[in-house]
């Protein structure tokens, strides 16, 4: 019997969600995650980044002829889901997309970041320039240009690193640096990543025999996979919030037992749910339209479900030291990364106009 | 994950294409909405064209007269009928979704011969008879007593909300044939009945709605005598025999629904565009928030249609996420192409100001939004039964 157009993952997705899920648990444990917070300036930490290299988190995509492990999207999403919801730091997505391109990020031998060249990228403002997370930690920047014909190029970190300033970052594990207009950044800095050579229609052809992906290739599963992280933090807020709502008793009972907080936490799954349908979807289908309303969906969700799972704990909720608030900073950067409401919208409000046309 | 279809449902696909193709054109003009006898003769008379080609009772088992197609084939009808624009259940949908169903999930080999049939080909239509005016949400406070007498129940009581009973044969009706009470939780004592709608003693009265139109009607009881042969499943149990059915309309209910809201609003930003409005952002973005909703909610269908696949048939608690999503959505939707419409939104013979007044029964019909925000808690997260 037939049975296609079908969300169920493989026994071989469920064993990769599962290994991922053990691998942050016994190495990145809450109590990592709390010292990233509460220890001094957040760095990348190069064990863990070799790890998640040695498992095979950014070789996810590679082929296994060059040296990868030969899987595609929907894999991606699923592994990169498990990070979100372990808020695991770092410039996970510019790595992943790296790898086969700059030496070292399949491995996970190098710490990869990206600059969204194409517009204000993470940042707001004119000309103020990107803002580009982790810098100070990365080797190499992963230049992305406009969706349409844009440049792709691999720059050394340390260049841009010394044009940029820190910005004091609203999620503590999240380091911001504003990095001026690459265009304004010294010549002797532009010059290729040593290693493989990255630049515009020739990139790293030999990694990607499929032929050099486009900007707008980068640049979608950089949107799908930001939405992949923000899809794990807006699961995980649901626990959070269930699990206090069990466990904290007011009037005699567990809170949970009040309608105005069940429903809080009904309405927080529907959208973890209904953005993951979409999410999914979009791994499989890499639809432009698709991956947007993905963005925008998870966004949403991990934004707002981080929101009500700080109301159901309440006054613990407004604490440094419960967590809710690092998944709600998170979320509240991964927004504004790739692709941000206001163009993903518009994205499918032109989408609309082609429909059935 | 996988969202391709086997060359045997392309193939299904190709083939209800082409039929559609063949018939939709030789179609009668659809009626006029107010006339309830000439709606019926127009439902049932599309679905004896669905019945003469095969189609009658996609989703029911074979040995029930149906097709045993799979979950993902039903979509694949729901979804090309609904593009090609055929016309929708009407009707039939009680008999064909949910009485239909029941019968054969809980009927004996005779009732199950009297009554399917006639509904797959379109030859008796049935109304559903569950709400009550003091049982709305809290279905399982429904009073309808049903006393026995013989061989036969003595029903009194008053229905509400019941679609198509002017012109349906029979009425799946809830009764209670044991009394609340008594510590005994009150799901306990109801039965499920098959009443001819012809019987003495049962009075129909059209129901205006808000919408100014008469889509439902409350049926008033008064010592109707129902055989006991047309009880299906045991005495008392009928709470369980119905939950069967509204799990089937949390099913794949609202796939037509959805495809034709994305068609709705593909329109909406073609008469923006055209009207100038186009220009301005605020409303582009709020279409195009929708667009991804409605995305979203057409792969929310298909992983519910997968999920019954798994279970065998029967839709999972993934409805109620669902319906609390598409409810809200469909009045997004409508409110949308008022702000579109402008001053127009005021004109109620435009179809979207009549979509847009009915939308607001969607939070409301089927299990508001306030209970399924219950089951969800309850159900799903497991959190402790509230009050």
């Amino acid at each position: 019997m037939s049975q296609r157009v079908d969300f169920r993952l493989t026994d071989d997705q469920r064993a990769l969600r599962a290994g991922v899920r053990e691998l942050l648990e016994g190495r990145f444990p809450r109590e990592r995650l709390r010292a990233a917070v509460d220890g001094g300036p957040p760095v990348v930490d190069r064990a863990l980044w070799r790890e998640l290299g040695g498992a095979g988190f950014f070789a996810l995509r590679l082929r296994e002829a060059d040296g990868g492990v030969g899987l595609g999207l929907p894999e991606a999403v699923l592994a990169f889901e498990e990070a979100g919801r372990a808020l695991l730091p770092g410039p996970l997505v510019a790595t992943h997309l790296a790898a086969g391109v700059v030496e070292g990020a399949a491995e996970g031998r190098a710490v990869v970041t990206a600059l969204d060249t194409a517009g204000d990228g993470v940042g707001v403002g004119d000309g103020a320039g990107a803002l580009v997370e982790h810098l100070a930690s990365a080797d190499a920047v992963l230049a992305i240009g406009a969706p349409g014909d844009g440049d792709v190029e691999a720059l050394p970190a340390a260049g841009l690193a010394r044009a940029a300033r820190p910005v004091r970052s609203v999620d503590p594990a999240t380091p911001l640096h504003r990095v001026p207009n690459p265009d304004r950044v010294p010549h002797p800095d532009r010059v290729p990543h040593p290693g493989r050579v990255a630049c515009p229609g020739r990139l790293a052809a030999s990694a990607r025999p499929a032929g050099p992906r486009s900007a707008g290739r980068y640049r979608r599963e950089a949107v799908l996979l930001t939405a992949a992280l923000q899809l794990g933090s807006a699961a995980r807020t649901v626990e959070m919030a269930v699990r206090h709502a069990r466990e904290r008793f007011q009037f005699g009972r567990p809170i949970g037992a009040f309608q105005a907080v069940q429903h809080l936490c009904a309405g927080m799954l529907v959208r973890a749910e209904t953005a993951r349908s979409v999410v999914y979807a979009a791994a499989v289908t890499e639809d432009a339209g698709e991956v947007a309303a993905a963005k925008l969906l998870a966004d949403e969700a991990a934004v707002h479900n981080a929101r009500d799972c700080l109301q159901v704990h309440g006054g613990m909720g407004f604490t440094w030291e419960a967590d809710v608030h690092l998944h709600l900073k998170r979320a509240w950067v991964r927004a504004e990364q790739w692709q941000r409401a206001a163009d993903a919208e518009e994205e499918l409000a032109a989408g609309l106009l082609r429909f059935g046309a | 994950m996988d969202l391709d279809c086997t060359e045997a449902e392309e193939d299904f696909r190709r083939r209800l294409r082409a039929w559609l193709a063949e018939v939709l054109p030789k179609l009668p003009d659809p009626p006029d909405p107010a006339d309830w006898p000439a709606r019926r003769a127009y439902d049932c008379g599309w679905q004896r064209m669905l019945y003469d080609a095969g189609y009658a009772g996609l989703h029911w088992p074979e040995d029930a007269g149906g097709q045993g197609a799979t979950p993902t084939q039903h979509l694949i009808f729901l979804e090309e009928t609904e593009r090609a624009g055929a016309p929708y259940v009407g009707a039939n949908f009680v008999g064909l979704l949910h009485a239909g169903p029941t019968i054969a999930a809980e009927g004996d080999a005779e009732q199950r011969a009297r009554w399917l049939p006639p509904i797959l080909r379109g030859d008796e239509v049935w109304c559903q008879g569950f709400s009550e005016p003091e049982a709305g949400s809290d279905l399982a406070s429904l009073r309808t007593r049903a006393v026995r007498d013989g061989d036969s129940y003595v029903v009194t009581g008053s229905k509400i909300w019941t679609s198509h009973a002017e012109v349906a044969d029979w009425c799946e009706l809830l009764v209670r044939t044991a009394p609340a009470g008594d510590g005994a939780p009150p799901h306990r004592g109801i039965s499920w009945l098959a009443m001819p709608m012809d019987a003495p003693g049962v009075t129909v009265r059209p129901l205006r709605t808000l919408a100014g139109t008469a889509e439902f009607a409350e049926v008033f009881l008064d010592e109707v005598r129902v055989p006991v042969a047309h009880r299906i499943g045991a005495e008392n149990d009928g709470w369980r025999v119905t939950m069967v059915t509204l799990s089937f309309e949390r099913g794949t209910a609202f796939v037509g629904e959805v495809v034709a809201c994305r068609r709705v609003l593909a329109a909406l930003a073609r008469e923006a565009k055209a009207g100038g409005r186009w220009d301005d952002p605020v409303l582009r973005r709020r279409l195009g928030r929708l667009a991804a909703e409605f995305a979203a909610l057409w792969r929310l269908t298909q992983w519910n249609v997968s999920e019954a696949q798994r279970a065998g048939g029967v839709p999972g608690t993934g409805g109620s996420v669902f319906k609390l999503r598409y409810s809200h959505a469909r009045q997004e939707l409508y409110d949308a192409a008022a702000e579109v419409l402008g001053a127009g939104a005021l004109d109620a013979g435009h179809p979207w100001v009549a979509d847009r007044l009915s939308s607001l029964s969607y939070t409301i019909a089927a299990g508001t939004s306030q209970i399924q925000h219950n089951i969800v808690a309850e159900r799903i997260l497991g959190l402790p039964k509230g009050r």
